[in-house]
């Protein structure tokens, strides 16, 4: 424990204030998550407590609000704040399970393309190449679109997830496959790989007992930013309508929800929503610049 | 030189057939063509012979060399929902897109190359650590959301502009603008800065990165060495050097401004070619998804293509070795 403090990392971290905000806002969206039934102050998917005389009320500091509901309650009478809590669960675990996805996917690929080489490697180099030349964004529009006509009208629930899940990973593989294929060639030909080689022990273990643990940092640094990215665009799926199932709303289900209400002057179903989603993407965002400065040895 | 291009080229035209073949995918075996053409209420006999006479039961590369063959001639089917051509729709919807693309890339190279030198030139006043911050905030925040924020600002509190549709738009031939009138110019407002400002940061931050290490470089000192005025120096050498790299990553930001457009015409209602695919998706529209993937795919591959050529024609050293350029 005490070692860790003293690391170079943990300095680094105390140094800038600016991180240290955001960590401990990350942190409190991670646990918030994770013990969202918990902490929320109402279940607001649970119809029995949900009643809609509550409806359309403002929140708990101007005319008319309710101590019960501190951001004002939607349209059917749900506590905006658990909303916000139960959404923020969705949209983190949504974007975790697609960087999980992405990243395995692409060091997968890059760890095969830097060792093997070859053809191999100009095929899979070739298909990031393409696919860099576009935005993210398009590219989960586009693959979440496509499989969804696939699948048939009307993908819900569980299957919703799914294609979101596996559109976003399939947007940010690139930059892992990319980093790793790069520090992979660096690495293959050191000593202990030749090593390992003369051992007699097959490419597969070579590439994954020994070169993948020599890759990881790069590879954590991308996972934060893509993190932040993978946020954002599942919110932006969920906000066009293509996103997860409106049963279980993340942030950018509630932000096109509230929409609607924002004419008639109820802004705060959708405001705090976004402004949630806002704080979440920016400090997920500023700790991963900060990762990548602090890992970066050019900068120190 | 040659080989190059052409090699450059070839890939072009994979990309392309890749998307074509994803698209000729989607129209044969997602839904049933027939029954969107005879309706379900007819008999397997008819619906043989229109089957027949769709060529749908030749072999699958006879249909799709049918399908590349009628897409080079822009003929892209009939829209299941609205039972009028693609073609038409998309060229009706065009030009609205095309008039807000354009429109947001001017207004974010117009403030994001000054802001991007001035920042590089004065870092450490207080006017360049607030244009790093908002940028920070601009990346991080979803475009969606920008567009409601300001939708909420000016269009609910202070009713200044409208906050959905294209207004009045007058019609010039096959081209509909809304540049020539006062309704259509506000309603222009609000969805080109909502698309603008997350490449304004983008131009804005690689401005500055690339002046910033012209700056450091040899031929600069010199330039100082020998007495050349500031103003030389800066705007006559560092900015010149600074441009290559910045023209290209634009032509880039073109094809994902008109990518990000589809966010923004959402938000905004903007009656253009990206809301009408969002519209198509929810109502698995195909032949309409299709062609806007078509569409989208090829305005990319030609603008990567043109850059990658402009590029290698404008730097010798890409000559030699390519991989470098990320």
């Amino acid at each position: 424990m005490r070692r860790a403090w003293n690391s170079d990392l943990a300095y680094s971290f105390r140094r800038s204030k600016v991180t240290v905000v955001a960590g401990v806002i990350t942190l409190v969206y991670m646990l918030s998550a994770l013990f969202a039934p918990w902490i929320a102050p109402h279940d607001p998917y649970d119809m029995a407590s949900v009643s809609v005389l509550d409806s359309f009320l403002p929140p708990a500091w101007l005319d008319g609000g309710d101590s019960r509901f501190l951001l004002g309650t939607d349209n059917v009478g749900r506590d905006v704040l658990s909303t916000i809590i139960h959404g923020s669960r969705i949209s983190l675990g949504v974007g975790f399970a697609s960087v999980i996805l992405a990243a395995t996917l692409g060091v997968t690929l890059g760890l095969i393309s830097g060792f093997v080489g070859g053809r191999l490697d100009a095929v899979i180099m070739r298909i990031a190449e393409v696919q860099l030349s576009f935005p993210d964004i398009l590219i989960a529009l586009l693959i979440d679109g496509v499989i969804r006509s696939f699948l048939g009208p009307g993908t819900h629930g569980n299957i919703a997830f799914v294609v979101v899940i596996s559109a976003i990973s399939l947007a940010y593989w690139v930059q892992f496959a990319r980093t790793v294929r790069a520090t992979t060639m660096v690495e293959k030909g050191k000593d202990y790989v030749n090593a390992a080689r003369v051992a007699g022990k097959n490419p597969a273990y070579i590439m994954f007992r020994h070169l993948l643990p020599n890759v990881m940092g790069p590879v954590l640094v991308i996972a934060t930013i893509s993190l932040a990215l993978a946020i954002v665009t599942e919110a932006t799926l969920s906000f066009l309508g293509v996103g997860v199932p409106p049963t279980q709303p993340s942030l950018g289900t509630l932000i096109r929800v509230g929409n609607d209400f924002l004419f008639s002057g109820e802004w705060w179903i959708t405001i705090f929503p976004g402004v949630a989603l806002a704080i979440m993407g920016l400090s997920v965002n500023l700790l991963g610049d900060w990762l990548r400065d602090a890992l970066n040895p050019k900068l120190r | 030189m040659i080989p190059y291009i052409l090699s450059r080229i070839l890939q072009s035209v994979l990309v392309m057939l890749c998307v074509a073949m994803i698209s000729f995918s989607m129209f044969t075996f997602v839904g049933d063509p027939v029954t969107n053409l005879v309706g379900i209420q007819s008999t397997d006999e008819q619906r043989e012979k229109v089957r027949d006479s769709l060529g749908l039961n030749d072999p699958v590369p006879v249909q799709f060399t049918r399908f590349i063959g009628r897409v080079l001639q822009l003929e892209f089917g009939i829209s299941y929902q609205q039972k009028r051509k693609v073609s038409s729709i998309i060229a009706e919807r065009l030009p609205a897109t095309l008039e807000l693309s354009l429109l947001s890339a001017f207004i974010a190279l117009a403030i994001g190359i000054p802001a991007g030198i001035f920042s590089a030139l004065h870092r450490d006043s207080w006017f360049s650590h607030l244009f790093l911050s908002l940028s920070l905030v601009g990346v991080s925040l979803p475009t969606f959301l920008i567009g409601i924020l300001l939708i909420f600002v000016f269009a609910v509190q202070l009713h200044l502009l409208p906050s959905f549709g294209r207004g009045e738009v007058v019609q010039l031939g096959f081209w509909s603008t809304g540049l020539l009138t006062v309704s259509g110019l506000k309603a222009l407002i609000m969805p080109a800065i909502t698309l603008a400002l997350f490449q304004m940061t983008l131009i804005m931050r690689l401005v500055r990165s690339e002046m910033l290490e012209v700056l450091r470089a040899d031929f600069i000192k010199f330039a100082r060495a020998r007495g050349l005025a500031t103003r030389t120096v800066h705007f006559g050498y560092a900015l010149m050097n600074t441009l290559i790299p910045v023209i290209t990553i634009t032509g880039l930001q073109l094809g994902s401004i008109i990518a990000f457009a589809i966010i923004t015409e959402t938000v905004f209602q903007w009656p253009g070619v990206g809301l009408m695919f969002i519209q198509a998706i929810n109502e698995v529209d195909i032949p309409v998804m299709s062609t806007y993937l078509l569409l989208i795919a090829s305005f990319f591959v030609i603008i990567n293509l043109v850059v990658d050529l402009l590029y290698y024609a404008v730097d010798p050293r890409l000559r030699v070795g390519r991989e470098s350029r990320t």
